[in-house]
């Protein structure tokens, strides 16, 4: 029968992301539409790497809006919401669509000092994440996401040197329960029940780059790790609370507009290293943002 | 400004609680909550029951218990009172567990084990597939692949093998009338609930050794895991005061002895060649197409062996092999005929329009590879409201061996009839037809789910008659899953109730003619 592999939503929202030390100034509101395309053909069950004649290509496109907001300078607020669709390229099985989960973060920056002409920032963000719709999170993996409900912490450490910058993020994913369709289900015993413990997980960061009023460029290099969870048996079918490691490793432009103030295009890509029950994913992504000013004192960029 | 920061300082500690604390973390397994056993009815006479395959108890040895006045009886419950004056909370958990049942336990270790084994065996760097072998079981692929008729088969075997070993324990409990440790010595506590059921042998043990003795050969990779479990099993019966370690020993080779009945019956059954041969495979597609059919292809890729097309072969428990060809329906649709296409028509629209219900009721009904199939499904079914009546542990293992005879003999009825018409699947016939759960293995005509459920419905209707039509219900429910997900026509799941419902009848005359009553 057929079989394969997962992978977790990648990221989204790039620019002015969770991820990354940008502060978007207060009444400012940043409107971004990305499109992400994810695919892989081979994957891991466990450490064993494969492909899967029953699966091909497994495509992952990503239709997101999303925005932030400054509270104040120190404080902005950000939200993306996904549409997301699947399709294998070989096998029998059906390509799933539809809206994922709503991500709702604070990104709070609550120290910043000069060191002689470079400048060192500490930042928190809190990240909750909550399904849009009732997608089927038990049919891996065609589904598109866990349906599962999580809140992150993430410490975020910048230094910046004139234009250049180098960061270095640690993030801590507490991941809720969730409920499938089936009353029983194997992971390294039989389970009976339909609720499902999903592996909490972390996530480290570093990146690395150039930042100037137009124009950024940046590579990052992350590890995410699965804190429990199981690995897929060989020819088995992926579970939503598999084990799932990957280390990737990505780059990210971003150019913002002269002419037409506020404009902003970004674009990049990642790939997937090395991973244990994730396929070995490529991302590519686009997307356009547009910089609106609701403070009083209009004129300042 | 210091109190600003104080309110900072607690937002920053107290947000991330908060937030973290808010995802739910619990998962409560309902196997775990099952009360300890307390039959409502003994069953005292189950030593009159019709066994399955055992002939008589006489055949087989159980020597007479030590004398209650004995030292040998006398240290036996000195082991009971040694264990019952410290018990730890791991041993408290052993009892709690193994006191809902020792025939649910096992079924439910049985269950465990068959989805472990449920994996198709991954391809070779040619294309084509290793086969598990019996022989060399830990090679990969290990032995067994516990695919549905394996499942179906080996519930059959291990709930028959423990049915006929109780009622050979109760003409030996009834012969010899010991009475349990907790009546001879009032040192002694009863920590589940008291039964005056003579207790040598132990059914407990007696349920433990026909497991082993069977699953050790059906599960030859386990052994070590199935010896654990049932000498965790024996300790608990010592530790809750229940039995001594004589009436275990007795009952664990009584056991024994019975299931070596059923061994020597599963090696012979036919079973062990139901996987055919190449030149039987392209035999299979030549019987089809001189019906005028399109023979039945592989969807996976690589394309893989037919799953064990000569199961039909194998011996039922409930009637003779012509009676497998007697009930096998009338041939499919012919591939391309009107009817045919107006089948085909109905699967692509329920593969182009799924709701979130209809997909929640595949997914439910699924249970494809690394589940316990849907034999194990319906004896989890089963067990939920068994666990309701207050059963013997005879009356358990009775019931669960109508079922299973049932669920294997509809297994051989429903594999005769996808091999011998060997009929394509809703996607061979049609590409755009996309699935919303994998294609099983084997021709489309009749519907596996369909034969075991309805197989499944009419027994436990006839076991739990105030069930009303509760089984029926979910056994129609668990057909149309397969409509829905796209992997079978309307005729395969119709037939398949069919089918299934008319071998449930066998068990049923049998469960009305064995002595047992209702």
């Amino acid at each position: 029968m057929l079989l394969c592999c997962f992978l977790l939503v990648t990221r989204s929202t790039r620019a002015q992301t969770t991820t990354d030390a940008l502060m978007i100034p207060q009444n400012f509101y940043c409107a971004g539409a990305m499109y992400t395309t994810n695919y892989w053909t081979n994957y891991w069950e466990g450490t064993f790497k494969r492909d899967n004649g029953n699966i091909g290509k497994l495509t992952t496109n990503t239709y997101s809006f999303f925005g932030n907001y400054g509270i104040t300078n120190k404080l902005d607020v950000l939200f993306n919401a996904p549409y997301v669709t699947t399709n294998a390229s070989a096998g029998t099985l059906k390509g799933q669509h539809g809206l994922q989960d709503l991500t709702l973060s604070l990104k709070w920056l609550p120290y910043q000092t000069k060191i002689g002409s470079s400048v060192l920032g500490a930042y928190a963000i809190l990240t909750g994440s909550t399904p849009l719709s009732n997608y089927e999170a038990d049919f891996q993996p065609m589904s598109i996401g866990l349906h599962s409900q999580w809140a992150s912490i993430r410490a975020l450490v910048n230094y910046r040197l004139d234009r250049f910058f180098l960061a270095a993020s640690g993030e801590y994913i507490r991941r809720g329960d969730i409920n499938i369709d089936r009353n029983s289900y194997y992971t390294t015993h039989l389970i009976y029940g339909n609720r499902v413990d999903i592996p909490n997980g972390n996530n480290w960061l570093i990146s690395s780059g150039y930042r100037s009023i137009h124009f950024n460029a940046e590579a990052t290099l992350q590890q995410t790790t699965s804190l429990g969870g199981f690995d897929i048996r060989k020819n088995d079918m992926p579970f939503p609370s598999n084990t799932m490691n990957w280390t990737m490793a990505g780059v990210m432009f971003k150019y913002s507009f002269d002419r037409v103030s506020g404009l902003e295009l970004t674009a990049g890509g990642d790939y997937v290293l090395k991973g244990r029950n994730v396929g070995q994913a490529t991302t590519i992504f686009g997307g356009v943002l547009y910089l609106f000013n609701f403070s009083k004192n209009k004129p300042k960029s | 400004m210091k109190k600003y920061r104080f309110f900072k300082i607690a937002l920053v500690v107290s947000l991330p609680v908060l937030f973290l604390g808010s995802c739910n973390k619990s998962i409560i397994d309902p196997t775990n909550t099952y009360k300890p056993l307390a039959p409502a009815n003994i069953d005292i006479n189950a030593d009159t029951w019709k066994p399955v395959l055992i002939t008589s108890a006489t055949t087989f040895t159980v020597p007479a218990p030590d004398a209650v006045t004995s030292p040998a009886y006398v240290a036996d419950l000195n082991e009971i009172k040694g264990y019952q004056a410290g018990l730890t909370s791991a041993q408290r958990a052993i009892i709690d567990y193994w006191s809902a049942g020792a025939v649910l336990r096992w079924n439910e270790i049985l269950r465990d084990l068959v989805a472990k084994h449920n994996l198709p065996p991954y391809q070779n760097d040619d294309g084509s597939y290793p086969a598990p072998s019996s022989t060399n079981p830990f090679a990969y692929p290990q032995f067994p692949f516990a695919n549905p008729p394996y499942a179906a088969r080996a519930y059959a075997y291990v709930s028959a093998a423990q049915y006929d070993a109780l009622v050979a324990a109760y003409y030996y409990k009834k012969q010899y009338n010991r009475s349990a440790p907790y009546v001879n010595d009032p040192g002694v506590n009863a920590l589940i609930p008291k039964s005056t059921l003579p207790s040598y042998p132990s059914e407990d043990a007696v349920v433990a050794g026909a497991s082993v003795e069977i699953m050790k050969l059906l599960f030859p990779t386990e052994i070590a895991f199935i010896e654990q479990k049932a000498a965790e099993e024996m300790q608990y019966r010592i530790m809750a005061g229940a039995n001594v370690r004589g009436e275990l020993t007795a009952g664990q080779s009584l056991g024994a002895q019975v299931a070596d009945v059923f061994a020597a019956r599963a090696r012979t059954d036919r079973a062990g060649k139901a996987i055919g041969t190449p030149d039987e495979w392209v035999q299979l597609q030549t019987n089809a197409t001189s019906r005028g059919d399109q023979y039945w292809i592989s969807l996976e890729s690589p394309a893989r062996p037919p799953q064990l097309p000569l199961f039909s072969k194998v011996i039922p428990f409930l009637f003779d092999t012509l009676t497998v060809v007697a009930m096998r329906p009338a041939p499919p649709n012919l591939a391309g005929s009107a009817a045919f296409q107006k089948e085909a028509a109905e699967v692509l629209y329920y593969s182009q329009n799924p709701t979130r219900d209809r997909q929640a009721q595949v997914e439910f009904w699924a249970d494809g590879i690394g589940t316990s199939t849907p034999t194990g499904h319906w004896n989890a079914i089963a067990a939920n409201e068994f666990v309701k009546e207050n059963y013997s542990e005879v009356r358990w293992a009775r019931n669960l061996a109508l079922l299973n005879m049932a669920q294997m003999d509809v297994a051989i009825c429903c594999w005769d009839t996808k091999y011998f018409y060997f009929n394509e699947r809703p996607t061979q016939a049609n590409p755009k037809i996309k699935t919303l759960t994998g294609i099983p293995n084997f021709p489309s005509y009749t519907s596996g789910h369909s034969n075991f459920s309805g197989a499944a419905a009419a027994v436990l209707s006839y076991l739990l008659p105030d069930r009303g039509t509760k089984f029926t219900d979910l056994a129609t429910q668990a057909s149309l899953s397969r409509l829905y997900g796209a992997i079978h026509y309307r005729s395969d799941i119709e037939v398949g109730l069919q089918t299934g419902a008319k071998v449930g009848q066998y068990a049923v005359q049998r469960g009305q003619s064995d002595g047992a009553g209702n």
